[in-house]
């Protein structure tokens, strides 16, 4: 039984009823068992209303403005500021950066602390699991300063091989950037020690916690990050917003990112001077509702509890795991040990497209994801062109489960007559 | 039962299709992705100047992708170039017969853009056409 860190039983039936697009059905009626979360999650109830009702109360720009609703807006903003630094255990609400999502706080890290820091000849550490967001953006910086880029390889049953990975932290790399949890194969990568092996080497630490820090407590003083991405939308927060955690002396020293208003201390005609972080990063009118949301999304998870939602999801994954083995046909890709894996489950049926499968399950009202995942170099290194996702969260239960798996029997099925 | 996509006619053609294979030499070849999805698909060609006088396409992708090509390849063996130049998304659609939603339209149609994409590469004073 899941409990909340107050001891009390989660009512996962609930939880799920409070997501109001969950109670849409599809064209024959059926449930939507929503496995996509791993791309975007769904909004509760209380997300989506106090978004509503910060453009009905409180709507205003924020900072400088001395009128109340101003005010409001600011403090209301800078209180979600406040709890996502909770939320992940920074020293400091000032070494939280509100970005539109994970791809932009790694695009800021790359072009802010790497374009000051990497010079020609300079190696940095991907892995070849890494979503391209956090492989395109060192491989732009890596072209502008003619630096090296090397992937650290991962193994056949889709873990970062650690031997690799000393290998290439013994030739020295500015900068290693990993993903904390697989999107494509939901391996849970050894976070702590990999930043430990990096930080002795001398690197610096670029997490990409897009598809850890929704689903399992995540406490960046513990792990020591230098810096670590994530979405909003991926944790029921609103679309269009997202945070770059940053060590604070590490954000201090770096230069802007866009240039604008919001980010300067004093502007002069041909030189200026930049403000404090985090608003040195936050050029422009930042989306004040959304991060508002975001605020609301880590208030709800927090009354959860993340230990709560990591216990539920690997409970749905272990029972997935073995109700898809007996589907005939399938190849499951990353680790077997439940212990090791998110709950992201990433597969092939026969040789049926993954499109293929996706569009069955969506007749059934099923909806995953089938692709690359935006994950070329894994798919190359797995053999497949493409697979077929399935992705789990605080609103799934058993009955999706058996939706998934009903789904897939069916387009054996289809394909096989 | 649900409406499928998945209609008997293109679980056929997807199965056993028509003009699988390559020519060689071809009058012309061309081949292209679906970047979505990392479908390919080459279609080559023999014309004697008026029509086609032998198609194949070859390639991998989705069901969707593989039986809109094969039907596309029933629809152009031995026809008149003019005629093979007007076949429109539409007449592919009807020949489907099922409703193809926005998101898997470039699979239906991937075949019909590598053959315009041959057909139309070929300048027209080349006397292969």
């Amino acid at each position: 039984m899941v409990t909340t860190r107050t001891g009390n039983a989660v009512d996962w039936v609930r939880i799920r009823d409070e997501f109001p697009i969950l109670a849409s059905t599809g064209p024959g009626g059926q449930r939507l068992a929503f496995l996509d979360s791993a791309a975007s999650s769904q909004k509760p109830e209380q997300v989506i209303a106090a978004v509503d009702r910060f453009y009905r109360e409180t709507n205003a720009n924020i900072h400088r403005g001395v009128y109340d609703l101003s005010e409001r807006a600011t403090a209301q903003y800078e209180a979600a500021r406040h709890m996502v630094a909770d939320f992940i255990n920074a020293a400091s609400a000032r070494e939280i950066v509100f970005v539109r999502n994970t791809t932009e706080a790694i695009n800021l890290v790359a072009q802010t602390w790497g374009r000051r820091n990497i010079s020609a000849g300079d190696l940095i550490a991907v892995t070849t699991m890494d979503h391209h967001s956090n492989l395109i953006p060192w491989q732009l910086l890596a072209e502008e300063k003619d630096a090296h880029l090397e992937a650290v390889r991962v193994t056949d049953d889709g873990r970062l091989d650690m031997e690799h990975l000393g290998e290439l932290l013994a030739k020295g790399p500015r900068i290693v950037a990993f993903p904390h949890v697989s999107n494509s194969l939901g391996t849970i990568n050894p976070a702590a020690e990999i930043i430990r092996l990096a930080h002795d080497a001398g690197a610096v630490v670029v997490v990409d916690g897009a598809q850890s820090v929704p689903h399992m407590p995540v406490d960046v003083q513990a792990l020591d990050a230098d810096f670590l991405a994530f979405s909003g939308h991926k944790m029921l927060g609103p679309l269009g917003s997202g945070a770059l955690y940053g060590k604070l002396a590490l954000l201090d020293a770096m230069p802007p990112f866009m240039g604008g208003g919001g980010m300067i201390r004093k502007v002069g005609l041909t030189h200026s001077t930049w403000a404090d972080v985090p608003a040195r990063f936050e050029a422009g009118t930042p989306s004040v509702g959304d991060a508002i949301g975001l605020g609301v999304a880590v208030e709800y998870l927090q009354a959860i509890g993340m230990d709560a939602v990591r216990e539920h999801e690997q409970q749905l994954t272990a029972c997935a795991v073995d109700r898809l083995r007996d589907v005939p046909g399938i190849q499951l890709f990353g680790p077997d040990d439940p212990d090791a894996r998110a709950g992201v489950l990433s597969f092939t049926l026969g040789d049926i497209h993954p499109h293929d499968v996706a569009a069955i399950l969506n007749e059934e009202n099923v909806a995953v994801r089938a692709g690359h995942h935006c994950c070329q170099p894994l798919m190359d290194r797995l053999g497949v062109v493409a697979t077929t996702r399935a992705s789990f969260y605080v609103y799934n239960v058993d009955e999706d489960v058996d939706c998934l798996v009903s789904g897939l029997h069916r387009a054996q099925a289809i394909f096989a007559s | 039962m649900t409406d499928t996509l998945y209609r008997e006619a293109i679980l056929d053609h997807y199965r056993n299709p028509r003009n699988r294979g390559t020519l060689e030499p071809a009058d012309f070849t061309y081949e292209d992705v679906n970047p979505l999805c990392g479908d390919e698909i080459r279609i080559d060609v023999r014309t004697d100047g008026e029509n086609v006088t032998d198609v194949r396409f070859s390639g991998r992708g989705c069901a969707i992708s593989q039986a809109a090509v094969s039907m596309l390849m029933e629809m152009v063996d031995g026809r008149p170039l003019d005629e093979v130049k007007a076949i429109s998304r539409e007449d592919l659609l009807d020949e489907l017969g099922v409703p193809i939603s926005p998101a898997r339209m470039k699979c239906a149609m991937l075949g019909l853009k590598v053959l315009k994409a041959g057909i139309y590469g070929v300048p027209p004073s080349d006397d292969s056409l």
